[in-house]
C-alpha cells in the first residue's frame, strides 16, 4: 500500500461512515503510555482497541495516549470517558480486557467491575471489583 | 522492566517527544543476527551532570512523580544491554538536542525478544504533540533487503489525524501493510 492507496481508502471509509451513526465521537479511550505502561504492554492494548473499535464499526472515538496515571502497580492503564457513565480509570487492561471494555463499556454502558481502579464511587461498583 | 526490545525504543521516542523536540528520527535496522535502534532529536537535550543523572535509576526530576525518586527508561535499557553484551552510546548536548544508539545480538541468550515493530510504529507516530517524526525500518535478511520510511505529518494529512478510531485503524493497516503482516497471519498468531 502506498500513500496514495491510503488516501483513497480513507475517501472510500469517509463515504460509507456518514451512512453510519456517528454518536460515539464523545467517547474518550485515553491509554496510558509512560515507562510502566510500555513495561506491561500497553501498546498491544492500544492496537487491541483500534482493532475492536474497528470491528465493531466505531469509528469516532476519540483514542489518546498520555503518560503513566500513577497507578503503576496496575499497569496498563486505560480511562474511559463518556457521555451517561462516570470516568473511569481501569487497570490490568490487556487485549481481552480491551476488547471487553468496547464491547461492555463503550457499547452497552456496563462496568467491566474487575478491572476498575479509580474514580466511580463505590456504590457504583458492584461486588468483587478493585476498588 | 520492559519485555520486548520494541519496548525500550518505544520509551526513547517518548522521551525524545517529552524533551519537547520538533523532530524525532527513529531508526530500527535488523538484521537475522542484531537489531539496532538509533533515536535522535533536536530538543532540550541534557548538560553533562544531567545525563549521569538521567542514567541513574534512583533519580527524577521529580516532575512526573513529585513523591518519588525513581526514573526507570534508560536504567532498564542499559540493564538489558549489559546482561546481553549488546551495544549503548548516548550523546546530548543541553539546547541541541539527545541522540540514543543501542544494539542487541539477537543470538544472545538473555536478549529480550523483538516484539511488534508494527504497534511500535504505531504508538510512537500516535503520542501526542505538535512535533514531526521520521521513522526508518529497514530488514535484511541475508537474501532480501526490506526497507520503508514512515514520515508522521505525511501520514496524519492521509489519514486525517490521529485522534479518532477511524483515522488509527487506517493507520494501522497502513503500518502493517509496510512490515508486511497480513491480516490472515495475524489472525493465525493468534491461534
Amino acid at each position: 500500500m502506498n500513500l496514495e492507496e491510503l488516501r483513497k481508502l480513507r475517501e472510500e471509509q469517509k463515504q460509507s461512515l456518514s451512512r453510519r451513526n456517528t454518536d460515539n465521537k464523545d467517547i474518550q479511550i485515553i491509554v496510558g503510555m509512560g515507562t510502566c505502561g510500555i513495561a506491561a504492554g500497553a501498546k498491544d492494548t492500544l492496537e487491541a482497541f483500534i482493532q475492536e473499535l474497528e470491528e465493531q464499526e466505531l469509528s469516532t472515538v476519540r483514542v489518546t495516549q498520555t503518560g503513566c496515571m500513577g497507578l503503576c502497580y496496575v499497569e496498563p492503564t486505560v480511562e474511559v470517558v463518556m457521555p451517561d457513565m462516570p470516568d473511569v480509570i481501569y487497570g490490568k487492561v490487556d487485549a481481552e480486557v480491551a476488547r471487553k471494555i468496547v464491547r461492555k463499556h463503550v457499547m452497552h454502558k456496563t462496568m467491566v467491575n474487575d478491572h476498575v481502579f479509580d474514580r466511580p464511587a463505590a456504590d457504583i461498583v458492584e461486588e468483587g471489583g478493585n476498588q | 522492566m520492559h519485555r520486548t526490545i520494541c519496548d525500550f525504543a518505544l520509551d526513547l521516542v517518548q522521551n525524545s517527544i517529552e524533551a519537547q523536540a520538533a523532530l524525532v528520527m527513529f531508526d530500527f535496522f535488523e538484521t537475522e543476527k542484531d537489531l539496532t535502534v538509533f533515536v535522535a532529536d533536536n530538543g532540550s537535550g541534557m548538560s553533562g551532570e544531567q545525563l549521569k543523572q538521567a542514567k541513574d535509576p534512583f533519580f527524577t526530576d521529580g516532575i512526573k512523580h513529585s513523591e518519588r525518586n525513581v526514573g526507570l527508561g534508560l536504567a532498564f535499557l542499559t540493564q538489558a544491554i549489559e546482561q546481553s553484551g549488546g551495544e549503548f552510546e548516548i550523546d546530548s548536548r543541553e539546547g541541541q538536542g539527545t541522540s540514543v544508539k543501542f544494539q542487541f545480538d539477537k543470538s544472545n541468550i538473555d536478549t529480550p525478544p523483538v516484539g511488534s515493530a508494527a504497534n511500535t510504529f504505531l504508538a510512537a507516530l500516535t503520542y501526542p504533540g505538535e512535533h514531526e517524526m521520521v521513522i526508518n525500518r529497514k530488514f535484511n535478511n541475508g537474501a532480501d533487503i526490506y526497507s520503508y520510511s514512515l514520515t508522521r505529518s505525511e501520514l496524519s494529512e492521509a489519514v486525517g489525524g490521529f485522534e479518532t478510531s477511524g483515522s488509527l485503524r487506517l493507520l494501522r493497516t497502513y503500518v502493517r501493510s509496510q512490515e508486511g503482516i497480513s491480516e490472515e497471519q495475524a489472525v493465525s498468531r493468534k491461534k
